[in-house]
């Protein structure tokens, strides 16, 4: 039988504890000899996955859990390596973390921020997981970056794109690879500009929550800043399936774009409806009428079929990025090539940013020599690396977001399968995309100081 | 006994040994063992039980008594928390006002609510309550997003203007929830042999707060005030035609409930200050539905049964993944250790759902009367193969 | 003036989905009283029905195209559908292209027999029980459902597209003498409100014209008596259940191509159906009708952007906000019978 120690404490039961038979009472946040919050034992290091598995993300947390599987066994020294090969950071060689060997356990966030953090909770007072990481929506991400940074554990965010992830919910335990709402704005607008022209109209269709507004706000603000005018922008319930009565009136309000700051099923139904109205054939202002979606997600355009043909986006990665655009994205290719051998399709985004944050987790350890919190923290502040996929990356320490280029796509209008639907259409510098800390759209909210726990 | 009658002094005797017992209960199996995937005695989960069992027995108060279903109980709980948090933020991180707020405001809410949907009743009435919560979070989703933290939810922050208490600790962190200085994740852990129990502030507070609510619930169900509530199940056309109006009574009946879901509200805030607004949605006011017809509706200890167990399935079931299960079968030859993990995968991980799904309807098929009779018969099963002469009479349900 | 009628004309389309739902609900919900929060997931199981005929259609063999590449480099396989062999690629694309008004035919068997073996497996156990109970059980019901689609199919939308006949809009302003781009109208959402017209009157015919339906009407008022009479009505009240699954299983087919299903539409539609159903008022067919209707137009209005900036949040709480102030100032709804589950 196959031996697993997952939890802390079970490291704890094979030291000098064991079979003694006592009634020992420690105190659970004094593991005052280490000085932070699930120290790991000798020999192994336990993290923490929670991703959507139930409700409209789960295949979107199925692909993030993939990558985590895969960054797993690439850190144990199994598989091809992925990555490891071609990071700039050389100190990870396979064996694990720290010479520990890695374990994770896996939960489900539902996509709630309520039901997230009683996962997040269970990983780090069951099983001792010493890093959380994972998620789908920024609601949750920024619960349980929250969460991590009061228990003394780090986060490492996964697919989360509202501005305030970095923004006013910013904390010092975690760190987002992710790109945001901002960078979007600041990678689109000048590709519109070019595409359609400075004189356009747009109307605004806005999911009526946090991630929506910020998106909203980053695109507003970068197409007017080019010379676009925004005609109107209505919000939309959560809960909507139906577009039909958004749609219905944009043709005649003046505007010759849409653009439709809709994530998830949100976007798969209002771009479908969208289509339907025939705005993509329609002419306003005696222009082509054009639809835009400010974040693309492989997984949703697949839901969307044919109706995503022509529209522009913005991406984090992709996983032709490095055929299409040369060397500066290497990377790349190792970790479509490992993952495609291991489940027969080419990672998303999702998968490409989860695999990152946990290389990127693995290797600040090693750097720093130690588990600590603190000492991660500190180790990936400011970080310059490079190798996975995205080019010369920093992370950034006033926020704890990563810069890098952004990848504006488009819907192909033959795609030859569900997994190449879209078309690099150009990759926006990270100069484009650097922002002030202050930035009024990141404004208000402060990183505090790292927690350890203890 | 403090008022009580013999059986019901027993039940609360069960039912504070339970909750006192239940870290070491709840955690059966040696930690690092295969099984101890199984154990659920971790203060997040414990504090949940405690909670949504707090949370059901008020819910059973106006389900199981009055017969009124309402299906917006969520909204009181929601609003609840958001109190908590708001208390914590302005006032003092004490859970103390934070939870004695949180029951006032749910109570007020329920009031305005119960006031008018209890205008109606039947369907008619479970419509209006549902109306009015998905109204509280459609709102508190989208445009309250100032007061409530929508999407993201409500939560601390370094700037928080505290009047009672400072901002922020000397580290620079967030202080967290106490009790006059007991901090509510505070856990003390015991290590006997291989097994490990943790005993945690957060939880014991919980519970005792159970406790408290049960023993008024058996209060409720035992006084004239119950006995009224169930003639108003029993045939309301009757009530009216002695010429009792029986609002005021069903009202009082909304509201008493009311608080206990703002008091779990409160709880769960103080366990953990983030009040999220899909605490409101229909599918939360589902779950307390479900959780109470589950464990045994109209039974005193029924509903916790059922929170008990749908909160289990939520959080260990959906923690197995096929790792941990190749880790179970690894003992089996390799062919067969691959069947077996195949068979059982879709009903563990992200299949807990599944799982979930098939057990409400075995037991609402197998035991009309909810897990509380499937604990009757297992008790009546035992009695009679230990003395031959069983006695039904002695085994009626204790409520 | 466009803008009005064209929100009229979006309403109208909104509500024939929820009427659809909400009849088949209200035989079920409304008249043989059981509580069933499994009607969503028929709605759903009718949208798979579609997907389900359109991904068999296209079923395909793999042929190895040397001359291509896929992602990993190795040479590119392609998927060729079997109905281009059997006949020839012109016609199995048409037939590829119309696979969801095919799937109609299919449907309604598949839905009937669901319907049938829902009711005399599980349902009809639960007539005489509490509705509490009805509703674990169906709720029950509901996961175990939509577990086993998510299962086969993921958690994705499947998109599946109206046949390319019926995709793209017309112009309806110019017809009535508006300018160009006033008022449009995609083709299928047009048919979809036709064809709910169709469903709503032949069930109301069926249940009208026959002596079948007048012994279910007769056994819907008052169970029974009509038992007495001799009249095996348990038989008739199964075939209702089926006749209503189907019902809701139709709604569902025809709704693909509108928006993409997935396994959790269900969900996304029950809360809704109820509140219809309870606003057109307990066991009445025409209540519910009217109610979806009337619901749909005013989801309409209220999603303007007129309505939004003047009352931010309208549309969020419009259904729930009607329906508070209908059922307060109608107790029983907009046609709802007495004593019907008023207790």
């Amino acid at each position: 039988m196959s031996k697993s120690n997952f939890s802390r404490r079970g490291v704890l039961k094979t030291g000098a504890i064991a079979g003694a038979g006592l009634a020992l009472p420690t105190y659970l946040r004094a593991d005052s000899h280490t000085g932070f919050t699930n120290a790991p034992g000798a020999s192994e290091v336990v993290l923490g996955f929670n991703v959507p598995q139930t409700g409209p993300y789960a295949d979107e947390g199925a692909d993030e859990l993939r990558a985590y599987e895969l960054a797993v066994e690439h850190l144990n020294g199994g598989g091809d390596g992925g990555m490891l090969s071609t990071f700039s950071s050389k100190v990870l060689d396979g064996t694990g973390i720290l010479g520990r060997e890695v374990k994770y356990v896996t939960g489900d966030t539902q996509t709630k921020s309520d039901a997230a953090r009683a996962s997040a909770r269970s990983m780090i007072e069951k099983d001792g997981a010493i890093m959380i990481t994972g998620g789908s929506s920024s609601g949750v991400a920024v619960a349980v970056q929250a969460l991590c940074q009061e228990a003394g554990v780090i986060f490492m965010a996964g697919l989360t794109h509202s501005n305030d992830t970095t923004g006013k919910d910013k904390r010092a335990n975690g760190f987002r690879h992710f790109f945001n709402s901002y960078m979007s704005g600041a990678a689109l607008a000048p590709v519109l500009a070019a595409q359609y022209g400075t004189d356009r109209k747009a109307y605004h269709l806005t999911a009526d929550y946090n991630w929506g507004y910020t998106t909203e706000e980053a695109v507003r603000s970068s197409t007017e800043a080019l010379g676009w005018e925004t005609v109107n922008a209505v919000k939309t319930p959560l809960t909507q399936t139906d577009f039909s009565s958004y749609i219905a009136p944009v043709l005649n309000s003046g505007a010759d774009v849409l653009v439709l700051n809709h994530y998830g099923g949100n976007m798969v139904n209002s771009l479908t409806n969208a289509v339907q109205f025939g705005l993509r054939q329609a002419q306003a202002n005696g222009k082509q009428f054009e639809i835009v979606v400010p974040l693309y997600s492989e997984l949703m355009a697949r839901g969307a079929g044919e109706n995503i043909a022509g529209i522009l986006g913005s991406q984090n990665w992709d996983w032709k990025l490095e055929n299409e655009k040369g060397a500066r994205y290497s990377g790349t290719n190792a970790f479509v090539k490992s993952f495609g051998e291991k489940y027969g399709f080419p990672p998303s985004q999702a998968a490409h940013t989860t695999y990152v944050q946990t290389l990127l987790y693995a290797d600040a350890v090693t750097r720093a020599g130690s588990f600590n919190p603190c000492a991660v923290v500190e180790a990936l502040e400011g970080f310059e690396f490079d190798g996975l996929g995205s080019g010369p990356t920093l992370y950034r320490a006033d926020d704890h977001q990563c810069f890098k280029d952004v990848v504006v796509v488009r819907g192909k209008e033959n795609p030859e399968n569900e997994f190449d639907l879209v078309e690099i259409v150009e990759v926006t510098p990270v100069d484009q995309v650097t922002y002030d800390p202050e930035h009024p759209q990141f404004a208000g909210g402060a990183l505090g100081t790292c927690n350890p726990g203890a | 006994m403090l008022g009580l009658e013999k059986k019901d002094f027993r039940l609360l005797l069960v039912v504070i040994g339970l909750t006192l017992f239940a870290p070491i209960i709840l955690n059966p199996f040696p930690a690092g063992s295969e099984m101890a995937q199984f154990n659920a005695g971790y203060p997040d989960l414990m504090q949940r039980f405690v909670i949504f069992g707090i949370f059901a027995i008020g819910f059973n108060i106006l389900f199981g008594l009055t017969g009124y279903l309402s299906f917006g109980h969520a909204a009181f709980l929601g609003v609840g928390s958001y109190s908590a948090v708001w208390m914590f933020k302005l006032l003092s991180m004490n859970v103390l006002p934070a939870i004695i707020l949180s029951v006032i405001i749910a109570g007020l809410f329920s009031l305005v609510i119960g006031y008018i949907s209890l205008r109606r009743s039947g369907i008619y009435f479970s419509i209006l309550t549902l109306a009015f919560a998905q109204m509280s979070f459609a709102l508190a989703y989208s445009v309250l997003t100032p007061i409530t933290g929508g999407e993201t939810g409500l939560q601390l922050a370094l700037d928080d203007p505290r009047i009672l208490g400072a901002a922020q600790t000397a580290s620079g962190n967030i202080p967290v929830p106490a009790l006059f200085g007991l901090e509510m994740r505070a856990s003390y852990e015991l290590n006997i042999g291989a097994w490990s129990f943790t005993f945690n502030t957060g939880y014991y507070l919980a519970a005792v707060m159970l406790v408290l609510a049960f023993y008024l619930a058996i209060r409720i169900f035992r006084s004239p005030f119950g006995l009224m509530l169930r003639a108003i199940k029993s045939n309301q056309t009757r009530m009216s035609y002695t010429g009792l109006n029986s609002r005021p009574y069903t009202l009082a009946a909304f509201v008493i409930s009311g608080m206990y879901a703002g008091l779990a509200g409160g709880l769960m805030a103080s366990m953990d200050p983030l009040a999220g607004a899909e605490r409101m949605q229909w599918t939360a006011s589902g779950e307390v539905v479900l959780m109470t017809i589950l464990g045994g509706a109209g039974t005193l200890i029924g509903p916790v049964l059922g929170a008990g167990m749908i909160k289990y399935f939520e959080n260990i079931f959906s923690k197995i993944n096929g790792q941990v299960l190749h880790d179970w079968f690894g003992f089996l030859p390799g062919g067969l250790e691959d069947f077996v993990v195949t068979i059982i995968y879709p009903f563990v991980g992200k299949g807990w759902h599944l799982t979930l799904g098939i057990v409400f309807m075995l037991v609402v098929i197998y035991l009309p009367g909810g897990l509380v009779q499937g604990g009757q018969k297992i008790l009546a099963a035992l009695r009679r193969t230990k003395t031959d002469d069983a006695n039904p009479g002695a085994s009626k349900p204790a409520e | 003036m466009d803008q009005f009628i064209l929100q009229i004309l979006n309403g109208l389309d909104k509500g024939s989905a929820y009427a659809l739902i909400a009849l088949g609900l209200t035989l079920i919900f409304g008249t043989l009283g059981v509580v069933n929060f499994a009607h969503g997931a028929l709605f759903m199981l009718g949208s798979f029905c579609a997907v389900t005929l359109s991904k068999f259609l296209s079923l395909s063999h793999k042929i190895v195209d040397e001359t291509r590449t896929d992602f990993l480099g190795n040479p590119m396989e392609v998927d060729v559908p079997y109905v281009h062999d059997w006949f020839g690629v012109a016609a199995g694309d048409a037939i590829i292209d119309w696979a969801v008004p095919l799937s109609l035919i299919f449907a309604i068997p598949i839905m009937i027999g669901i319907g049938y073996v829902m009711e005399r497996g599980l349902i009809k156990h639960f007539y005489k029980r509490p509705h509490a109970d009805q509703i674990l059980v169906t709720f029950g019901l509901a996961i175990v459902i939509q577990e086993i689609v998510k299962y086969y199919y993921g958690a994705n939308p499947i998109p599946t597209p109206a046949p390319s006949a019926f995709k793209g809009s017309f112009d309806f302003g110019v017809l009535v003498g508006f300018d160009a781009n006033a008022i449009i109208y995609p083709y299928w959402r047009l048919v979809y409100f036709f064809f709910s017209l169709v469903i709503i009157g032949a069930v109301f015919a069926f249940l009208r014209f026959t002596t079948f339906g007048m012994v279910v009407r007769a056994g819907m008022a008052d169970r029974e008596t009509v038992g007495l009479l001799g009249i095996d009505i348990d038989k008739r009240f199964t075939i209702m259940f089926g006749i209503a699954a189907a019902v809701a299983g139709l709604a569902g087919v025809m709704y693909v191509p509108i928006n993409p299903p997935n396994y959790h539409m269900g969900m996304d539609f029950l809360v809704l159906s109820f509140v219809v159903v309870v606003v057109g008022g307990m066991g009445s067919l025409p209540g519910a009708v009217a109610a979806g209707f009337l619901l749909g137009i005013l989801e309409s209005f209220a999603s303007t952007s007129w309505a939004v900036s003047n009352l931010p949040g309208i549309n969020q709480v419009i259904i729930y906000l009607v329906a508070i102030i209908i059922l307060l100032t109608r107790p029983r709804g907009l046609m709802g019978r007495k004593g019907v589950m008023e207790e």
